[in-house]
């Protein structure tokens, strides 16, 4: 019985020593990625190729998306407001939810699931498959040529992803509201436009969607780069994608949040 | 003298954690030479050529290509090396993004200043060597497994390297392209002149394309000569690899207690 005690402590420690390491690695990694970046900074159309993969093919899920969150929104917002006779903030209520707290993290969400998992299974194909080995072989570093550009994409790429999330959910509500329900135009925008403040609102939204697109792409290429060189090994590595950044997006989202809007009446 | 020769192996010994895998691999290859490394499957040949490429440390001993041994230059310094000598590996691990014409032109593109009308000459005459001109546009999901090998051969040779390493050039491909592969790596060689390294097991098609074999058995030498003496060498493990054969030094049966004391049949019949 004191042995399986042993065993489980030891087992434990293992855990933990194996995580910490992984995440020293991975910290270096980001580091490297961050200090190789020159190439791909100065060789722009790089990146620009990779955010057409990221970013521009993720803007279907995200225009869907947002459109039926804002509608759902609308209709939620209304049905709750109408008992207290202000269904005119119903605007206000869907622009703040949106700017505030569903852009960022919802268009983050969908953005692991979509480019972070791509990201992901293409740097772990090109692994498993000797790529990097080769290019490695031609005197190229692939964190330079490979990982960086995809990092940086994803980065340039969020806040945008997240602005038109809530740019077309902000559309769906006005549709629900607006032209399905018959709240009042002037009073849905103007009330909206009143409520939103552009500094606390709309910058810490956008701070909120730097923060979730380096923490995605970083998980991202360090997942892809890091996979075994197997089919399990690239499966497993996705995975482990889009559960990391999932949950590194919800836990930064309420220490952002905590530190943005403390105190705010 | 010393100018002769491109790559020395001296002393070299690898260890994975406490698995030794190669032990005390001396081995010279001159400069214009194909040489082929040979062995069974997981005799370390292709940890060989990674200790050449400076992709591994040895455990002890060294690698010395053009005079400078690998293993203690600088990352910088060992890129610059790279430069100078390329891999072709066992599948071509050519990049899929990009299109034929684009993989040849990669190296080109990343070390070069060479204007783009010159990348694209240098590339159509890599190209034509390999008899894929046509194939320039094609990406590399559309190439057979030997269009493939070919395109990342033409890769291979765009900076005009001194050294060629092939990781198992002939795996997995048909009659022609078996034969297409092998003339190249020949014809390349002698054009370009070139050294190439050639690891692999296929033992017909190489002996016909090769100067020299090493043979790698349990991480040491076994046995090396020049392709005449190899087919009539009479050494057991040589003999036993050149013609194949099921059973000799290298066994059939992996070690096993008795196979009637495994089947728990001793004394049954007593």
């Amino acid at each position: 019985m004191p042995s399986r005690i042993v065993a489980g402590i030891r087992g434990i420690g293992h855990r933990v020593v194996d995580s910490v390491w992984r995440l020293g690695y991975a910290s270096r990694f980001f580091m490297l990625t961050l200090l190789k970046s020159g190439t791909s900074l100065r060789r722009f159309g790089l990146i620009i190729r990779e955010v057409y993969f990221t970013g521009v093919l993720s803007l279907i899920i995200i225009i869907v998306s947002g459109l039926f969150v804002g509608m759902v929104l609308g209709l939620q917002g209304y049905e709750t407001l109408q008992k207290y006779g202000a269904e005119s903030a119903v605007g206000t209520m869907v622009a703040l939810s949106l700017v505030r707290e569903l852009g960022p993290v919802v268009a983050a969400l969908l953005f692991a699931s979509r480019a972070g998992s791509a990201i992901t299974a293409e740097i772990g194909l090109m692994k498993a498959t000797e790529q990097l080995a080769a290019m490695e072989m031609m005197a190229v570093d692939p964190i330079a040529r490979v990982v960086a550009p995809r990092f940086w994409a994803g980065v340039i790429s969020m806040p945008f992803l997240a602005a038109m999330f809530s740019a077309v959910g902000v559309f769906g509500g006005y549709m629900v509201a607006v032209v399905l329900i018959g709240v009042d135009e002037g009073s849905f925008w103007s009330q909206m436009q009143g409520a939103v403040d552009f500094r606390y609102d709309i910058v810490n939204g956008i701070i909120k969607t730097c923060v979730f697109g380096v923490a995605v792409t970083a998980i991202a290429v360090f997942e892809g780069y890091d996979a075994s060189p197997t089919a399990e090994g690239v499966s497993g590595a996705t995975t482990r994608t889009v559960v990391t950044s999932s949950l590194a997006i919800l836990g930064l989202d309420f220490i952002l949040t905590s530190f943005m809007f403390r105190g705010m009446s | 003298m010393a100018s002769d020769t491109l790559v020395e192996i001296k002393d070299l010994n690898f260890s994975y954690g406490e698995r030794s895998v190669l032990k005390g691999i001396n081995m010279t290859m001159p400069r214009g030479k194909v040489i082929a490394i040979m062995g069974g499957s997981g005799s370390g040949k292709t940890t060989l050529l990674r200790l050449i490429g400076g992709a591994m440390r040895p455990s002890s001993g060294y690698v010395k290509v053009a005079g400078q041994v690998v293993h203690e230059l600088s990352r910088n310094e060992l890129f610059r090396m790279r430069r100078k000598m390329s891999m072709l590996f066992q599948f071509g691990a050519l990049f899929t993004d990009l299109s034929v014409f684009d993989n040849v032109a990669f190296q080109m593109r990343e070390h070069t200043d060479l204007p783009e009308p010159m990348i694209r000459d240098l590339v159509l005459m890599k190209l034509q060597a390999v008899g894929l001109r046509g194939a320039q546009g094609l990406m590399p999901a559309q190439l057979s497994g030997g269009m493939a090998r070919r395109v990342a051969l033409a890769r291979s040779i765009a900076l005009d390297p001194l050294l060629i390493m092939y990781d198992e050039p002939f795996t997995g491909l048909d009659p022609i392209s078996l034969t297409v592969i092998g003339n190249l790596i020949r014809r390349l060689t002698d054009a370009l002149g070139m050294t190439s390294v050639v690891v692999t097991h296929d033992v017909q098609e190489s002996l016909k394309i090769v100067d020299y074999v090493y043979f790698i058995a349990d991480g040491v030498i076994a046995a090396h000569g020049t392709p005449p003496e190899v087919r009539d060498s009479v050494a057991p493990f040589v003999h036993q690899f050149v013609h194949g054969e099921e059973d000799g030094p290298v066994s059939f049966h992996y070690p096993a207690p008795a196979y009637a004391s495994d089947l728990q049949l001793e004394g049954s019949f007593a």
